[in-house]
């Protein structure tokens, strides 16, 4: 994984001093709130309902297992013992003190992490797929590129003072696993006509209270141009981009205002006037940067462990649990291993203090020392020997972290809601909580395949309700919380926004009218292949309509 | 008089914003701003004046407009109406690196500590700081980072080329 240079510990450094200045005159009055707020937004801190909230940034979701045990220090030293990883490859604290932020950020400098642009008006934490450099339907590792993007984007003065926040993914796979249609940019790697491999680009997708999905403006992007291109795109959106209402200020709204085309021709004159400049990568850069991202030193292995087998013929839990969290891998007798954080007992995403350390642990015993964090808020391993999932395994369960459901009803995404957050009009955690609970049973579960349920607490829509197969926004009506019900989104590849299905749920209500939703799936599905998404599309809202209100 | 940061020390703002001004024959004597539809429209009269001209840009205004006319201005005057507006960040950048504007770019408005460094690196080179604050002790901004990841207008040789030893 990248490491950091002499340069890189500099600015972090030089950042926690920075804050550390800003914090004190905070402290004795020189700055207001307000001046002080978007400083300290741009380090992550956030002020919630019960506290201040500390948002770090995990660049592409990769960490170190000296990284994670450091997150768990944290967790354990300035907070009450957990941590919750959110749908941005960030981890979040939720009752940190002020005065001791500055103290956090020097600790997370000691091991190559900070907070930098994880909130505030900028670009925020580039993400990529979590399964970069082991897919096996991967055209290219995206996490160079991530890595460039990270610094590119790390305090640029041009664009530190945005209409609105900024968030680039990258993906490197056949199939997008990093949700490039719901970014202000995502970038695919793609292979032209010529079998050179650069970037499709994508501009103006988001999710919030107007979701849109991104479009295509450049077909192919050649890598070299990267990080011109992208200047080019953040110039334009900082000239034009609106400042006038809060709610029509990412570049979403621009791109929708203007049309792609006109955004387009925005985006190429200015490119054509610094492609080839400063910006532009060379070969030896680009090098330079893949390197750290090497494969690590597999051993060479056949393709099916015979133990493996065996364990899986002899142990039918573990053979259930590894049909589920198990991922194939491209190296041959190597697995990547979902770790769900959706144990039904913890917030979804929510993991202690004392399971990071022993995540780390097993990273390093069992994964070349690392953990991927994914957008669906779960934890993975990239690099599993075969021969090692069994005993893997067994060390999961004696840490509650082998709840077989990745890909199911009840690996919910979830928003911290009412619970922690200022801006949610209605509380996420219970409800998914209650929904893994009614359908705990893992027969039934497996039964409705795989479908993915998006909780948000608000319309700011922070666990993607839009882009879940059945997604649920709580509202709040006249004092009353009330659950709304979306059907039909997704954030793959074929990505679409769900449609609201009328009038919102009671919270004693909302699990039952998922349920409702679907018995109509398990009826009209033409056999246990088709998804719900699938017969989503098939027949429409109106037979979900008919049993929830009919 | 109003301050202005510049070079590290605190001068007298010896320009004359003449905004709002309606005929030419009334203006002042003595070096004048003037905004950039004024400029555009009187720049004929306005350059046979015994005096230096800076030229006011709205933040929404494009400073590609004076790219045929930059050798006659020696000031471009960039607004920040509110320190989290930081649209003439990108003017200050394009007047320094793409039109090659050497002259004075002053920023006004909400100038404060915490944004200046970003002005600064992209091209701003005078600062007419909020009065109520201390402008000297604003500039300890300047000196908080070492390095920068990006190419900019304040000369800095970005990290990337450090390290492919060019410095």
């Amino acid at each position: 994984m990248y490491q950091y240079d002499r340069f890189d510990h500099q600015m972090v450094r030089e950042r926690v001093a920075q804050f550390r200045g800003q914090v004190a005159r905070r402290l004795n009055g020189e700055l207001t709130e307000d001046e002080f707020k978007p400083l300290r937004l741009r380090n992550g801190v956030y002020l919630q309902l019960h506290a201040y909230m500390l948002r770090v940034a995990i660049p592409y979701g990769l960490l170190a297992s000296r990284q994670l045990r450091k997150l768990a220090h944290i967790a354990r030293r300035y907070d009450k013992g957990y941590g919750h990883f959110s749908t941005r490859q960030n981890i979040q604290y939720n009752w940190p003190r002020l005065d001791e932020v500055p103290d956090i950020l020097a600790e997370l400098a000691e091991v190559e992490m900070h907070t930098i642009q994880t909130s505030g008006n900028c670009i925020r934490n580039t993400t990529a797929d979590h399964l970069a450099g082991v897919a096996v339907d991967e055209i290219e590792d995206p996490r160079p590129y991530c890595e460039l993007v990270r610094q590119w984007s790390t305090f640029h003065p041009e664009f530190n003072w945005l209409p609105r926040k900024f968030k680039i993914a990258i993906s490197g796979g056949a199939q997008d696993r990093a949700a490039l249609a719901y970014h202000d940019i995502g970038l695919r790697l793609v292979k032209n006509d010529a079998g050179e491999i650069g970037f499709e680009v994508m501009v103006g997708g988001g999710l919030g209270r107007t979701p849109m999905i991104a479009k295509t403006i450049r077909e192919f992007l050649p890598k070299q141009h990267l990080l011109s291109y992208l200047e080019a795109i953040l110039r334009v959106y900082n000239m034009l981009g609106r400042r006038d209402n809060i709610f029509k200020a990412r570049i979403k709204i621009l791109v929708h205002e203007h049309g792609i085309e006109k955004i387009r021709e925005l985006v190429e004159a200015d490119w054509e006037a610094t492609r080839d400049g400063a910006l532009a990568l060379r070969d030896e850069d680009i090098a330079g940067f893949k390197a750290f991202f090497a494969p690590p030193p597999y051993e060479t292995l056949p393709a099916n462990d015979s133990g493996l087998a065996q364990q899986l013929e002899s142990d039918p839990a573990f053979a259930r649990w590894h049909g589920n969290a198990v991922i194939a891998h491209r190296v041959p007798g190597y697995a990547a291993v979902d770790i769900s954080l959706k144990t039904g007992v913890q917030a979804p995403g929510d993991v202690t203090d004392d399971q990071m350390d022993a995540i780390a642990d097993l990273a390093d015993r069992y994964s070349f020392g690392q953990i991927r964090v994914n957008h669906r808020q779960n934890l993975l391993f990239a690099d599993v020997r075969q021969s090692d999932l069994h005993a893997l395994w067994q060390a999961l369960v004696d840490l509650d972290l082998a709840t077989p459901n990745n890909g199911k009803l009840t690996d919910i995404i979830s928003c911290p809601g009412m619970d922690f957050c200022s801006l949610a009009t209605a509380r996420s955690i219970p409800v998914a909580l209650d929904l893994q609970r009614r359908f705990e049973d893992l027969d039934h579960l497996y039964d409705l395949g795989d479908l993915t349920l998006n909780i948000s607490g608000c319309i700011n829509a922070c666990a993607h309700h839009h882009a879940g197969n059945i997604g649920i926004l709580g509202v709040n009506k006249k004092g009353e919380e009330l659950y709304q019900l979306l059907l039909g989104g997704s954030s793959r590849n074929d990505a679409s926004i769900g449609a609201i299905t009328g009038p919102g749920f009671a919270p004693d209500a909302i699990v039952g009218a998922v349920e409702d939703v679907l018995a109509v799936y398990l009826e009209r599905r033409e056999g246990p292949e088709e998804t719900f998404l699938e017969v989503y599309r098939r027949l429409g809202d109106q037979p979900f309509k008919e049993r929830l209100y009919g | 008089m109003d301050k202005i940061l510049k070079d590290g020390v605190l001068i007298d703002n010896e320009w004359t914003d003449v905004t709002g001004y309606e005929a030419l024959s009334s203006l002042p004597s003595g070096d004048i701003v003037v905004p950039l539809d004024q400029w555009l429209e009187h720049r004929a009269d306005l350059v046979k004046r015994n005096s230096r001209l800076g030229v006011r840009l709205r933040n929404d205004e494009d400073p590609a407009r004076l790219a045929d006319d930059l050798g006659r201005i020696a000031l471009v005057v960039l607004e920040f109406p509110s320190f989290g507006d930081g649209r003439a960040l990108s003017q200050a950048n394009l007047l320094r690196r793409r039109l090659g504007f050497e002259g004075e770019i002053r920023a006004t408005g909400d100038v404060q500590r915490d944004q200046m460094n970003d002005m600064r690196r992209c091209g701003v080179d005078a600062f007419a700081v909020r009065p109520d604050r201390d402008a000297l002790a604003a500039a300890e901004a300047f000196d908080d980072f070492t390095y920068s990841y990006q190419p900019t207008a304040d000369g800095r040789l970005p990290i990337s080329r450090i390290r492919r030893g060019d410095a």
